[in-house]
């Protein structure tokens, strides 16, 4: 594979290094009510009482991090680590509490597969909804739309009403539509273990059409196997600390020895 | 001296591998923000195409599964005004003089549906919306918008069965009636600023929007729409001028029913209330809109 080597060389030389996502000393607090507090009245009686107790926990911890320009970008940890936390801040999901994000370039998440589907729509309908929900116009969409449909396999299902699917067909329409554009930046929270073996291979063979067109790429995965054979700089999160940022196998190691 | 005047006065570049770039504007930058009130209207005309989208699946899946398909918006009011003119027109008949009885209920309850729909919309849409709002960027007052504007083709389309039951009690189409987009563009300002604040209160209190249910049936009997003003006593005026739906319902029906348009003083209050409403609306919806991704 010639083109990964080529990216691995253009992460490592110093001189042609162009962020696409960077992040200064960023901190994101949560505030939970130790309580769900779901009424009025509770609300206002504990306010009185100044029973209002809030546990606040960091869940991202003064993070510096820089994502640059061609890069698969792996973002590791157990669970509770804050890696969605970290996926949510640079969409823009979420305002950071403290630090500051820049982006350069737009991003494409890949979302829960089918998230904003609706069912009763058919799945052309839903095509343009989500395309929409994507930041893409009804002509963007149109002018992929016969890809969309070939590349999910839904030739004779896409006027029927999208809950009349399978789940296979559900996963398939909605990355069909979520890489339908390639993106400058891709987003891709644990997904790829969905669908048969044949559309994962095609999920990956479009990802690794997405790198070797200068794509830069974010991904969080708990399958290590995935992270090594896809990233080339992998950061890893505990509790909310980056506890190690370094080349896959490196970190990697670090992870599953326990030790940053 | 001479080097510390030459240290104040120019900026030595800091050796940071960023600033190269420091030029190369980001396409988001978390330290630059305008005012959030300001840079929501922004987003909105970027997503333009998404809240084309949210409307046209409103409308769509509301019909759908239904045999008579978009006539039932029409039918809906046309429905509830025959049972409320059976029910009330003995009761009320005397005062209306010569304005038919269900020309004045279909045209009071045309404004009302609009409102409640509305407002109704807009907070199970940001509820539902909020599982997406965890997940994807979208500007938060999208749902609320989409909500309106699913309204407004609503209320386009009930203008029709108004025209036909106008048509078989004979009433008399005046020339007034073509100033109607003015009143119905102020009812949409009054429900869209209404329908962010009662939306984001849902949010942080799911009690909310079973309250509002309650709130909505005793809010609709103290606006004068299955009743004439007439019956209304000189003292209890004074609190019906208080209700902005009096004012909305108001302009509304004058050019329908009596040929002739508001006063300056009625859409003066009239405009007052919708522009107010939107704007705190607005700009309390916008000043939260950080913390909906944490709480839907």
């Amino acid at each position: 594979m010639p083109t990964v080597s080529k990216i691995v060389n253009n992460t490592l030389n110093e001189t042609n290094r162009e962020p696409m996502i960077q992040l200064d000393s960023i901190s994101v607090r949560y505030n939970l009510p130790t309580e769900r507090i779901g009424s009025f009245k509770e609300y206002a009686i504990r306010l009185i009482q100044r029973k209002l107790k809030f546990k606040s926990f960091w869940a991202l911890n003064d993070i510096n991090l820089t994502v640059y320009k061609g890069e698969v970008f792996g973002i590791i940890g157990a669970n509770g680590a804050g890696k969605s936390t970290m996926l949510k801040i640079i969409s823009k999901v979420m305002h950071p509490t403290k630090g500051r994000v820049r982006v350069w370039g737009h991003i494409a998440p890949l979302l829960e597969l089918g998230a904003g589907f609706h069912p009763e729509l058919t799945g052309r309908e839903n095509i343009f909804l989500n395309g929409a929900l994507l930041g893409y116009s009804r002509e963007q969409m149109e002018a992929v739309f016969d890809d969309i449909v070939s590349f999910s396999e839904l030739n004779n299902f896409i006027e029927a009403p999208i809950r009349t699917y399978s789940s296979g067909m559900y996963a398939r329409l909605g990355f069909a539509v979520a890489t339908a554009h390639q993106p400058e930046i891709l987003i891709v929270d644990e997904i790829l273990s969905v669908g048969d073996e044949a559309f994962q291979k095609k999920c990956n063979d479009r990802m690794t059409e997405f790198r070797e067109n200068g794509a830069t790429v974010l991904m969080v995965s708990h399958s290590m196997d995935v992270i090594l054979s896809m990233c080339n700089r992998v950061a890893w999160l505990d509790r909310g600390k980056l506890m190690a940022i370094g080349p896959a196998d490196q970190v990697v190691a670090q992870y599953r020895e326990g030790k940053p | 001296m001479a080097y510390s005047i030459l240290t104040t006065m120019v900026k030595f570049p800091t050796v940071d591998k960023r600033n190269l770039f420091e030029n190369n504007k980001p396409l988001y930058d978390s330290s630059k923000r305008i005012s959030p009130a300001i840079g929501e209207l922004k987003e909105i005309g970027r997503y333009r195409h998404l809240l084309a989208q949210l409307i046209r699946r409103d409308i769509l899946t509301r019909y759908k599964r239904s045999f008579l398909g978009v006539a039932w918006t029409m039918l809906n009011p046309l429905g509830t005004m025959l049972v409320m003119t059976i029910v009330f027109a003995k009761l009320f008949r005397a005062d209306m003089g010569e304005i038919p009885f269900s020309v004045y209920i279909l045209s009071g309850l045309i404004v009302w549906n609009f409102f409640s729909q509305g407002t109704n919309a807009a907070m199970s849409g940001l509820v539902w919306g909020g599982n997406l709002l965890q997940r994807i960027y979208v500007p938060r007052t999208i749902f609320a918008l989409s909500a309106i504007g699913t309204a407004t083709v609503n209320i386009l389309l009930s203008i029709i069965p108004l025209f036909i039951v106008m048509l078989i009690t004979r009433a008399k189409f005046y020339l007034s009636l073509l100033f109607l987009p003015v009143p119905i563009f102020l009812l949409i300002c009054f429900t869209l600023g209404f329908g962010l604040v009662i939306s984001s209160l849902a949010v942080f209190f799911p009690d909310v929007s079973e309250m509002y249910q309650i709130l909505l049936v005793a809010w609709m009997y103290l606006t004068p729409i299955i009743y004439p003003e007439t019956i209304i006593s000189e003292s209890m005026m004074v609190f019906y001028k208080l209700n902005p739906m009096y004012w909305m319902v108001k302009i509304f029906r004058i050019p329908i029913l009596n040929g002739v348009l508001p006063s300056w003083a009625d859409m003066g209050i009239s405009a007052a209330i919708a522009f107010g409403t939107l704007i705190i609306g607005w700009f309390f919806f916008t000043s939260k809109s950080d913390e909906y991704a944490y709480r839907v």
